[in-house]
């Protein structure tokens, strides 16, 4: 019988065995999915009964925080700045969830991550207020230059340092409330959510970083860059041929300039003109793979690892040897090439920052309630675009733009500014509409610039190159120029937790 | 049997005896501050201040447990140290956790966990040799018949949430199965004990035996039967399947003849199956358990729910009192595992884990430490029947199994069980008691034998 029993006891250890799997497969591999669940409501109730922490601006405006009231349901989360940084902290809603920063910082506002967790061994046994605090790299003041240039016109600006990756502005027209979004009443909060779903313009859409569009004009500086990195241009040759428009091989269609004129000669005049015919001719002599690659040199074709959801900007990637014709039209930006505004500025930022472009980011650093830095988020280099003799040729080509092109009323005295406009147009209506473009980088002459802009004015109509410097341009020197000056003191009076003393700037 | 006067010819314990009831003790003790932290934190964190009463809490619970370690030191003297320390673990996290999920039922699990001592020192008082009972089969056996049937007699039986088992006299309702459990273990250990070489025999079929003749399987057949009435009439399929394991697994131990479970277990899936097609209960519990996620805010939401409470717990779980196991349906009986698994973690429930291995390790050695059939059976029987029963729900509890209605040994709020576990456990101690004296006896005989 002892044998019988021993065995009776291997096998209920057995089964208390499969019992200690089935638990370690719950609690910890399973554990993460199970958490996600939208059915599952632990993970709402937990963030809606605790203290998230507050965001600011570089210059220390209080544009998220948490506020306490009297309800099951502890804190309401509150946005003092209204609808201006909107697209950035997005909303943070209980039952339709968060969106923005609200969403990819979620761990980090509510005190997750394991290093806000445990930060000394007294954690361990103390009960803490984790949640932790953003401050951004957006200025309050160029942000506002952002929005009061662009007015009610729908479009994007996008503002960022080239030497960082620190954006200092990012704004769209329209934008939305996002505190009835945020409201715990959620039939409330789902009317305003369906209105503004039914509004023209799509408000809740970044459009900054979610929204692609045909880059026109603007994309030539990447053409121009491919060009001269494969040697196959410098500023000297070749000329090419004045022409009111061309016809590339493999149809009878050609391919006009800008209202029918006549456009042609090196690379600095092209670019300045904004010849159609030049640079199509220079992307099929360039050739598909090495245009594919270059443009994916500049973060094409991928999502860029910016800390909000952005979108990838898309440069055909197909073999082009029986399509030139759209290869041409790639290489002006037409055809399938789609950017976000983000990616435009990048690009300019590129060519500013001698070749790198540097990882984009809005937060700058996470702060624990008591002011310890939890992170920091210093520049990394995302993409190496082009070499730096390459970006300087580029650099001198888009001063030229500015100097005695199409955006000469981006001229700021005293200020070493470059850029390229742009006017693509879109759909196939009568009348013509089109998008306007420019995007553009600025500085102290003699130093790298410290600023790289993108605009884009959506749904102009007409279809003139002179679209994008008319429209776009005041917009980018407006936010320039205010970039340009120094950053706006903290707030006098604030009751955000960040430390007193430590510098705003420079993001470590 | 020899005619050796039994255990009072040892009246003080034996140096081994003395070790154990000092470790006993010592655990006990050792409970004491674990069971107390946990109140206390319980408390804070719910309500974040110490709890008002923890120094009557630990005075009474601390005073019940010394009860009883005093009850083992007079009355079984040289039994197992470890089992009473484990159960009362196990009772005072159960009580913790029924305390922090409904304060209402608190008052009453802490009168039945007195009874249950009660019972359990009432045991050990009028149980003074285990073998004794093997005396009174056909009377366990009736007992046993009699308490299943119970909750079935109109004007008792009192049906809630769809099982039928529960008996109500007067304000009093009570589970009469568990205690039927405890009788089957004692009939059926005294009944294989003299059935089983007949049924170690096999002669059937003749050209390759592998079973006793047919009409020997009587038993057999007779533990089907009543496993499948208790499975339709009360609708408990928990309760049948335990009793179903407890019979074969107390039929191999008897005979160490596999083929026994094996056919057993093809009998039991023929009539699972066969309520499977016949009952709608059996196959809604079955469809959740395959496929909870379309039925998750209903019939599958206990099971999903209890994976989110265990999930969101992870390793080390959220704290007691810091979780959410108000989500999950019947949390304080049924599910109290969720619970557990949430605010302890990972390590938490497996430490219940352990405890129940531990207990079913206590238990196991105490079958094989007996010299006698009966004793062996017995004390097989009843560490299959906590350690089993643990599994069956723990099981469900996790998706494991199909969930079944029976509570978590200790742990779960309900009178009965708490009760009968206790009776069970005494059992388990007498039966133990009996083996130290019995070796310590020989070992002075060898002793003073070698000794001249």
């Amino acid at each position: 019988m002892d044998r019988s029993i021993r065995r009776l006891g291997v096998f209920l250890m057995l089964l208390f065995c499969a019992l200690f799997a089935q638990l370690n497969y719950i609690q910890v591999f399973n554990a993460a999915e199970l958490n996600d669940n939208p059915s599952n409501s632990r993970p709402i109730d937990e963030a809606f009964s605790q203290p998230r922490g507050t965001v600011t601006t570089a210059d220390g405006v209080i544009i998220a925080r948490s506020v306490p009231i009297d309800s099951k349901k502890k804190y309401q989360r509150e946005f003092p700045e209204g609808d201006l940084y909107a697209q950035i902290t997005g909303y943070f809603n209980y039952s339709f969830g968060a969106t923005g920063l609200e969403s990819a910082y979620n761990a980090e506002l509510s005190g997750q991550t394991p290093e806000q967790q445990v930060q000394d061994i007294g954690d361990l046994f103390q009960d803490h207020d984790s949640s932790g605090n953003l401050e951004l790299s957006v200025r309050s003041d160029v942000q506002k230059a952002a929005r009061d240039a662009l007015g009610e016109q729908r479009g994007s600006v996008v503002a960022l340092d080239p030497r960082s990756g620190e954006v200092l502005a990012l704004w769209s027209y329209p934008s939305f409330d996002p505190n009835p979004l945020s409201d715990h009443d959620i039939d409330a909060a789902s009317k305003v959510k369906t209105f503004l779903e039914n509004t023209d313009g799509d408000p809740l859409l970044a459009k900054a970083y979610r929204e692609i569009y045909p880059p026109g004009s603007t994309f030539k500086i990447i053409t121009g860059t491919i060009g001269v990195e494969s040697g196959k241009v410098t500023p000297e040759e070749p000329v090419y041929p004045t022409e009111r428009s061309f016809t590339p091989p493999q149809t009878t269609r050609p391919l006009p300039n800008y209202g029918g004129e006549s456009c042609g000669g090196t690379l600095f005049v092209i670019l300045a003109r904004s010849c159609n015919t030049s640079f199509a001719r220079m992307g099929l002599d360039i050739g598909g793979p090495a245009m594919i690659e270059g443009a994916e040199a500049f973060g094409f074709n991928e999502r860029p690892p910016f800390d909000l959801p952005a979108v990838a900007s898309v440069f055909p990637d197909q073999d082009f040897s029986d399509t030139q014709p759209l290869l041409a039209q790639a290489s002006i930006g037409q055809g399938s090439v789609a950017a976000t505004p983000l990616q435009m500025a990048l690009a300019a930022a590129g060519i500013a920052n001698n070749g790198s472009v540097m990882r984009p980011h809005v937060v700058d650093r996470v702060l624990a309630q008591d002011g310890d830095v939890i992170r920091t988020y210093g520049p990394e280099v995302w993409t190496e675009a082009t070499d730096p003799t390459t970006a300087g040729t580029m650099r001198e080509a888009m001063r030229q733009v500015v100097a005695s092109g199409t955006a000469t009323r981006l001229q700021i005295p005293g200020v070493d500014v470059g850029a390229k406009t742009g006017t693509a147009q879109f759909g196939s209506g009568d009348p013509l509409r089109s998008h306007a473009w420019v995007v553009a980088w600025a500085g102290p002459p003699g130093e790298l610039p410290v600023i790289a802009v993108a605009v884009i004015v959506e749904g102009q109509e007409g279809l003139s190159e002179q679209t994008g410097g008319r429209v776009a341009a005041p917009i980018a020197k407006a936010v320039i120029e205010q970039a340009l000056q120094p950053m706006p003191e903290p707030p006098a009076a604030t009751t955000t937790t960040t430390t007193p003393g430590t510098s705003t700037t420079g993001g470590g | 049997m020899t005619a050796v006067a039994p255990g009072r010819a040892v009246a003080n314990p034996s140096p081994m005896g003395r070790a154990r009831r000092r470790a006993e003790l010592g655990l006990i003790l050792l409970v004491l501050v674990i069971i107390g932290s946990a109140y206390t934190l319980a408390s804070l964190g719910l309500t974040s201040s110490v709890p008002a009463d923890i120094g009557p809490f630990v005075a009474v619970i601390g005073g019940l447990l010394l009860v009883a370690h005093v009850a083992v030191r007079r009355l079984a003297p040289d039994a197992d140290g470890l089992l009473l320390p484990l159960v009362a673990l196990l009772n005072g996290i159960g009580y913790v956790f029924i305390v922090r999920l409904d304060p209402d039922l608190a008052a009453l699990q802490a009168t039945w966990t007195a009874v249950g001592i009660a019972a359990f020192v009432g045991t050990l008082v009028v149980v003074r040799r285990a073998r004794d009972l093997d005396r009174y089969r056909y009377t366990f056996l009736l007992i046993g018949l009699a308490l299943l049937v119970l909750p079935l007699v109109p004007g008792i039986g009192v049906s809630i949430r769809g099982a039928r088992i529960w008996a109500a006299v007067g304000p009093i309702r009570f589970q009469p199965g568990e205690f039927a459990k405890i009788a089957f273990a004692l009939f059926f250990a005294s009944y294989l004990v003299e059935k089983r070489e007949l049924l170690s025999m096999a002669t059937w079929p003749k050209f390759r035996p592998l079973l006793p003749d047919l009409k020997h399987l009587g038993p057999v057949l007779l533990a089907w039967g009543v496993a499948i009435l208790v499975m339709t009439m009360q609708k408990d399929l928990g309760s049948s399947l335990l009793l179903f394991a407890l019979f074969m697994s107390m039929l191999y131990v008897a005979t160490g003849r596999p083929a026994y479970p094996a056919v057993g277990a093809v009998l039991f899936g023929v009539a699972a199956y066969g309520a499977w097609t016949q009952f709608d209960h059996v196959k809604t519990r079955v469809r959740v358990w395959i496929d909870p996620w379309p039925e998750q805010f209903d019939r599958g939401a206990q099971t999903i729910q209890a994976w989110y409470a265990m999930a969101w717990g992870g390793i080390t779980g959220t704290g007691i009192g810091l979780g959410r196991p108000d989500k999950v349906p019947i949390v304080e009986s049924d599910m109290i595992f969720a619970a557990i698994g949430e605010e302890l973690g990972l390590l938490g429930g497996t430490a219940i884990l352990v405890a129940y291995l531990l207990i079913v390790g206590a238990g196991l050695r105490v079958a094989v430490q007996s010299d006698h059939a009966f004793d062996k059976l017995l004390a097989a029987g009843l560490t299959t029947l906590v350690g089993f029963q643990a599994f069956v729900i723990i099981a469900g509890v996790t998706r494991l199994l199909p969930l079944t209605g029976v509570v978590l040994p200790f742990v779960s709020y309900g009178g009965s069980a708490l009760v009968a576990n206790y009776v069970l456990i005494a059992l388990l101690l007498r039966i133990s008691d009996g083996n130290t004296k019995r070796n310590t006896r020989q070992q002075i005989a060898h002793q003073q034998a070698s000794g001249r």
